[in-house]
């Protein structure tokens, strides 16, 4: 645990467990709302977003793409409000319409347009970069004392971290009615909280989540961190707060312990190569769910009828 | 490019671009009329978790292959591995589903993320194995007919033509359980079997569509052709044959048109055709278009004016709002000075009897279905028998003498 791992790992494990933490926390309450796949349809239409911000400015820079995958995500949120409404189809379907068709849009102006000369492609939307975020002017720990440094930390991590912090932020604020709202929206209406805005905002904010975390960890992540950790953590408790409390824990856990494994974990059985760390964390949060759907206190539905 | 495309639908692009047009195009009517079963099952994005979780058995299929000292590439071991590992994803969701508290779409994001994370790790692993396999397993993802074998187009047509078959064969009892679970099981039909079947077929076409479409866009396939046929009908076997139908014109088309000029990838493009013909559907469809949605709406706005102001004319009350104006106008109830014609007097005296029939069918029927249909709208005449009318009219007496 030298000058190495400071350089080349303490950045992309940090810039992860942010990733991680600011996807979990919403993605309780859309797992309890039973709207776990809109975190998989805002990460796909990501894409569309990302790439028609690079055809407008023409450079991959950090705004216009982070505006421009917003964007594609109010649109995809609209378009299947849109599609229920109108069509009077079922939510799932609606989802799936909206978001395949805007990726394959993604795809199609992704192969149209000239992005040889930056890092723009569809694998890099899929499982991000998380092993290239390294620090170079991270010469060991005293470098984390050292302000010019500190000034060359990739900028993913200040963004992630703000992320993170706005989310929690949100949650911290809006608990209350957040809760509220999720267990009994009919109550929630009544006792005056607005249903309607805070389902939108949630959708909203989980978007920002998605959106600040394709560019540094790629989609995969992102999906997986919404719904595995809340899920594993709803096995764990009855009582929301400390599902909270456990799907935090659960991320960091798959973050960190995904990232090593790829990083060393083929070292360690002797090869000499290193694996996707997007894809090993989601196994790890994988890992993690299966084994609360067996051993979990509360995995089981409460009334459900026994040895069914 | 014009008349590239002409020639690839007339399938003169080439052997291959034509083994491509067919195979997707057979791919098209399998997935669209398997899809329906799904969709009306209301369990449409359980194909998404199917369709990533092909991914780890394609991976472990070409490991395996190498590690036997094989190519590595032969397409129909690889879709065997990535539909065993489908079969797993799919028995993990209903596992999941069936075993503990979470929600279905719980299990299946659950189930897509990780398996799908869990493929890229095998692909990085693959990446880095034995020179010379640059298997472009990648292609899995997003699909690729560029450089397609002639036996892989041969697979995808073969199969595509089962599928088909199959649903030929089983498409009465899986619309009965489409339709109607309870029923099906009460008339004879085992249920769970054809469930499975069912998923079996969601299966095949997500395995066979992997190496043209790609397992990302796969499910566009299941779910888009569904959704456009149900918004054109509401009988179950028409949108089963006419999903079917948009499939396969959307992959024929597609593949044409791919094949037609450079940088125009196969799945994405069928993925687009299908959409478009979705969004001029949503548009133009009967009863759940938008357009159709906004005539309707006008028409019930007209009516709402017409009475409004028929009742305004019976009370011999003025009329400000220009809709209302015109409305009667259009019709000859109102002199352009906005004096009742002699038949707006009629229908005026007319509208306001029936808001009195009204009133006292509300007290008659004041549970029943009558007095719930009252919008003031529908003519008395329509929702109540002539019997029912006229005992309402001997209880109001006579109308009154015009004023």
């Amino acid at each position: 645990m030298g000058a190495d791992f400071v350089t080349l790992s303490l950045t992309p494990l940090l810039i992860g467990t942010l990733a991680a933490i600011a996807c979990a926390l919403p993605g309780n309450f859309l797992v309890l709302r039973r709207q776990a796949l809109i975190g998989d349809a805002i990460s796909h239409v990501v894409l569309p977003g990302v790439v028609v911000a690079f055809l407008i400015t023409g450079t991959v820079s950090t705004w216009p793409m982070l505006l421009g995958a917003a964007g594609a995500a109010v649109v995809a949120v609209v378009l299947i409000e849109l599609i229920k409404r109108v069509g009077r189809i079922e939510p799932g379907a609606a989802m799936g319409v909206t978001f395949t068709s805007l990726f394959a849009a993604g795809v199609l102006l992704l192969e149209q347009s000239d992005t040889s000369g930056v890092h723009l492609d569809v694998e890099h939307a899929l499982y991000g970069n998380l092993e290239s975020l390294i620090w170079f002017s991270g010469e060991g720990w005293h470098s984390l004392l050292d302000p010019a440094a500190l000034a060359d930390l990739p900028p993913e991590l200040f963004r992630m971290a703000a992320a993170a912090l706005l989310i929690s932020l949100l949650v911290v604020l809006f608990w209350r009615p957040l809760k509220i709202s999720t267990f009994d929206e009919g109550f929630a209406g009544a006792v005056g909280i607005p249903t309607t805005l805070f389902s939108f905002g949630l959708v909203i904010t989980a978007a920002v989540a998605a959106v600040a975390a394709f560019d540094a960890v790629g989609s995969i992540i992102v999906i997986a961190m919404f719904i595995c950790p809340p899920a594993a953590a709803r096995l764990m408790t009855n009582r929301l707060e400390l599902q909270v409390l456990w799907s935090v824990a659960f991320a960091v856990l798959s973050a960190v312990l995904g990232y090593v494994l790829a990083g060393y974990g083929p070292l360690w059985l002797g090869g000499q190569i290193a694996v996707s760390a997007a894809g090993m964390i989601a196994t790890v949060s994988g890992v993690i769910l299966a084994l609360a759907c067996l051993f979990a206190p509360h995995r089981a539905r409460i009334g459900a009828p026994k040895g069914s | 490019m014009l008349s590239a495309f002409v020639d690839a639908l007339l399938l003169q692009a080439g052997y291959n671009a034509a083994l491509v047009a067919i195979g997707a195009a057979l791919l098209g009517i399998a997935a669209g009329s398997g899809g329906t079963f799904l969709f009306l099952r209301k369990r449409a994005l359980v194909s998404d978790a199917v369709a990533h979780a092909t991914l780890p058995g394609v991976g472990i299929a070409f490991m395996l292959m190498v590690a036997l000292g094989g190519d590595g590439r032969n397409l129909p071991v690889l879709l065997l591995g990535s539909a065993l590992s489908a079969g797993i994803g799919l028995l993990a969701v209903e596992w999941i589903t069936t075993r503990t508290r979470l929600a279905e779409d719980t299990a299946i994001g659950a189930v897509l993320s990780v398996f799908f994370g869990f493929g890229i790790v095998l692909l990085t692993i693959i990446q880095t194995m034995a020179s010379g396999y640059q298997a472009g397993l990648e292609g899995f993802l997003l699909g690729s007919t560029a450089g397609m074998l002639f036996a892989d187009a041969v697979v995808i047509a073969l199969g595509g033509a089962i599928s088909v078959a199959f649903i030929l064969v089983l498409r009465r009892p899986m619309t009965l359980v489409a339709f109607d679970p309870e029923f099906a099981a009460a008339s004879g039909v085992n249920v769970r079997r054809m469930d499975l079947a069912m998923m079996g077929l969601v299966m095949a076409v997500t395995v066979i569509g992997l190496k043209l479409v790609g397992l990302i866009l796969v499910v566009a396939l299941l779910i888009i052709p569904p959704v456009t046929a149900r918004l054109w009908t509401e009988r179950t076997e028409r949108v089963v044959l006419l999903s079917g139908l948009i499939g396969g014109f959307s992959g024929y088309v597609g593949a044409a048109l791919s094949a037609s000029a450079p940088h125009l990838p196969t799945g994405a493009i069928i993925v687009l055709v299908g959409f478009a013909l979705f969004a001029l559907s949503l548009l133009f469809a009967p009863v759940r278009g938008i357009l159709a949605a906004l005539i309707r709406r006008r028409e019930f706005q007209l009516r709402v004016h017409r009475r409004q102001g028929l009742l305004a004319l019976a009370r011999n009350e003025a009329i400000f709002d220009g809709l209302t104006l015109s409305v009667l106008r259009r019709e000859g109830l109102i002199r352009q000075d906005a004096v009742a014609t002699e038949e707006g007097r009629a229908a005026a005296a007319k509208t306001l009897r029936d808001e009195s029939r009204w009133a006292v069918a509300r007290e008659l029927y004041e549970d029943a279905a009558e007095s719930a249909r009252y919008d003031g709208l529908a003519p008395i005449e329509s929702v109540l028998t002539r019997d029912a009318i006229a005992e309402i009219d001997r209880r109001l007496g006579p109308p009154a003498p015009a004023s």
